[in-house]
């Protein structure tokens, strides 16, 4: 029988705390090549890398801000601090991990969730990895998951990752990749080989921690021909008043019939900006399922893409957006069909509130060679009151006739009759109300792991009384 | 003892009176029913003493168990064994109707419930309502079928055992074994708990099995008529013609 997850009393303080400041080595505000030399220098950086770097940093200086969605300009590049890096160093084993972190990870459930059925942990604190450490079977398998400086350091890996970095996502993309491929940090690295199924998703928890700290972690997951992965990303950030950025990078290719599911679950601080890039490359019958939660931050640009590049390639992107006050997050969906008999599907919730704004953008592209591929987008608005907003844009480029394509969106509001059947079976209106509301997200809490599908829930209804930072 | 008294109630919706000055006493474990016409203040009745906050309450006194509850919310009055069983039972997608019951016995009871004893419980009253089991996982009334509503209904009924279950229409738009299903159902709930019953209906067919032990008619919002079996059994013979030319 299916578990739906219960709604249950939730400790607040949980998503509300942060420890004393104590990244030693806070490098000075402002972003030159210097900072970026520095960066290199500690990391110790091939000498590629080094150059990509640079490189980069000189397309961020020449790039324009993005001119799509929401306001930025209260974010001061000047006073983020690329790099922080944490006093701990790599460990594999739980107790060598300072004890400070820990405590920060343990009220994040991170060991728990370990115990009970994740494969590894990768977790971020700061800037940089502390912890590690993949089960013995899933490297057995021959799964590589580490992170993604070891791995560039590591002969077996270190072309692989130089063939496939910031390829997908090219630091021209726009202004926050190119400073993403600067000021890059920490992040994973997950190899499946060919036809390897791995049951038990892998899992990296990232966080934020320090003042004015930006984080670009770089995710790069690669999935043989004929393999399977589960990788579930969480985010989380503790309630800050300084501006921070969030410019992570996620790259995925899936190989010939190879699946990888990619679950998120973010929940950034309100003062943050998460300017997020992702982007699949899905070969002939491979399979990409975006699973996101969108939660927190002051601003999201968040868009995850796909690429079917092989005959029958498919993608499946089911997602929620939930902007309470001072929030106006912009996300949604693209896809790009370029090969025979694609077919992708998009099916996303967005949640508005207390003057929240929610935007949705889908973009559709059919290339002429795409003939006989099908797509269709599914998006619901839910507005909990008059002085919150949904918008929907829907961008369809379709270059063949030959492709069956399908848009549908609905926008609305929580019935008061539907409020009043919950009380009159003994549902306070609150409870009521976010028994909604979680049941309106269900498409994405279905799909995670029941864990995060109560914390998700959780998380709704801390939006839903308007106790979150 | 009485159970729910109604003094001199009117209620409205935006400043149209739809019920005006009813009086009625239910004691504990009686069945009543409220017959009556299209829109003579039926359900207006059933929904305002739930608490619908669709209607004003104007003038008058709900109490029940000796408490004013005329200003108290639905979740507060369910709580004290309120139970409206629905004409059009709201669908809510994406809560399991299992979560849903689980969730609101325990708002009730204020009470955690283990799953094993749930799960017992709630397989036990679907049996009796001849519910197949998938329902349970069923997002609560969601692509429900009119008598599958209706009896989601009476399972909830079942479940929470109120001490004044208020039905409204429940055999409307059912078939003659749906009606015997039912009827089965609210059976089992009085048997189980000795609740009290206000069955709301403009026939009286659900009515065949159960002992009446007074009926009202309502007309243009006010009682027209009040008795015993024997009222139900003249509607039967000759509708409302009688009270309505009054």
């Amino acid at each position: 029988m299916k578990q739906k997850p219960q709604i249950t009393d939730i400790n607040r303080s949980r998503y509300d705390f942060r420890f004393a400041e104590d990244a030693g080595d806070l490098l000075a505000s402002g972003i030159t090549p210097q900072i970026i030399r520095e960066i290199s220098e500690e990391k110790g950086d091939p000498e590629w890398m080094r150059e990509f770097r640079l490189h980069a940093l000189e397309i961020f200086a020449r790039t324009e801000m993005p001119e799509w969605g929401p306001p930025i300009d209260g974010l001061n590049l000047d006073n983020i601090v690329a790099y922080i890096r944490p006093k701990s160093r790599m460990n594999t084993e739980w107790d060598d991990v300072p004890e400070h972190i820990k405590e920060t990870f343990e009220r994040l459930g991170i060991p728990q969730a370990e115990r009970e059925s994740l494969a590894g942990v990768g977790a971020q604190y700061d800037s940089e990895l502390v912890y590690h450490n993949v089960r013995r079977e899933v490297a057995e398998s021959g799964v590589v998951y580490t992170d993604l400086e070891s791995a560039m350091h590591d002969p077996r890996y270190a072309e692989m990752i130089r063939s496939h970095f910031m390829k997908l996502v090219p630091p021209t993309d726009h202004k926050f990749a190119a400073l993403h491929g600067a000021v890059w940090s920490g992040g994973s690295f997950v190899y499946v080989p060919a036809g390897v199924h791995l049951e038990i998703p892998l899992q990296s928890y990232f966080r934020l921690n320090a003042k004015g700290a930006g984080q670009f972690e770089h995710t790069l997951i690669i999935v043989e021909d004929e393999a399977y992965l589960h990788f579930i990303e969480g985010c989380s950030a503790p309630k800050y008043y300084e501006a921070g950025l969030h410019a992570g990078c996620v790259e995925l290719y899936v190989g010939k019939n190879a699946t990888l599911r990619y679950s998120t679950i973010e929940n950034w601080s309100k003062n943050m900006y998460n300017l997020n890039t992702k982007r699949a490359i899905v070969e002939e019958g491979g399979r990409i399922e975006w699973v996101s939660g969108s939660f927190g931050s002051h601003v999201s640009y968040l868009y995850p893409m796909s690429i079917l590049n092989g005959r029958g390639a498919h993608a499946e992107f089911t997602g929620i957006t939930f902007a309470g006050e001072g929030q106006n997050l912009d996300t949604g969906a693209k896809i790009v069909h370029q090969a025979p008999d694609t077919s992708s599907h998009m099916d996303t919730k967005s949640i508005s509130k207390s003057g929240g704004i929610s935007t949705f953008r889908s973009a559709v592209t059919v290339t002429e060679k795409a003939v006989g591929s099908r797509s269709s987008v599914s998006c619901e608005s839910l507005m909990l009151d008059d002085i919150s907003r949904s918008d929907t844009i829907p961008v369809m480029d379709i270059r063949t006739d030959q492709a069956d394509i399908g848009h549908e969106a609905r926008i609305g509001r929580i019935s008061n009759k539907a409020v009043f059947y919950l009380m009159s079976r003994g549902l306070d209106e609150q409870t009521a109300r976010a028994m909604i509301v979680s049941g309106f997200a269900d498409n994405v809490s279905k799909e995670l792991p029941l864990e995060y599908a109560v914390e998700m829930n959780n998380l709704i209804r801390l939006e839903m009384t308007g106790a979150t930072g | 003892m009485a159970l729910l008294e109604i003094e001199n109630l009117t209620a409205g919706i935006e400043g149209k009176a739809l019920l005006r000055g009813i009086s009625l006493t239910v004691g504990s474990g009686e069945t009543h029913v409220l017959m009556g016409p299209n829109g003579a203040g039926k359900s207006t009745l059933g929904y305002t003493v739930m608490g619908s906050p669709e209607y004003t309450v104007t003038g008058g006194t709900i109490r029940f168990d000796g408490e004013d509850i005329t200003e108290l919310s639905a979740d507060k009055r369910a709580k004290l064994g309120i139970f409206l069983s629905f004409q059009s039972p709201v669908e809510i997608p994406g809560i399991s109707l299992s979560d849903f019951m689980r969730n609101a016995m325990e708002q009730i009871t204020g009470e955690r419930m283990k799953l094993w004893d749930f799960k017992k419980k709630l397989k036990a009253a679907m049996e009796i309502l001849q519910m197949d089991a998938a329902y349970a996982d069923r997002d609560l009334n969601v692509g429900f079928s009119g008598g599958e509503k209706k009896k989601a209904e009476i399972l909830q009924l079942l479940m929470l055992r109120p001490k004044l279950a208020i039905l409204d229409e429940t055999d409307s738009g059912l078939d003659v074994d749906a009606v015997k299903t039912v009827s089965a159902g609210i059976d089992a709930y009085r048997r189980a708990c000795g609740g009290a019953l206000m069955i709301i209906t403009h026939n009286t067919k659900i009515l065949e099995s159960l002992p009446v032990d007074r009926a009202h008619i309502l007309v243009n919002g006010q009682l027209a008529a009040e008795g015993g079996q024997e009222l139900v059994d003249a509607v039967n013979r000759s509708g409302f013609e009688a009270f309505t030319e009054k």
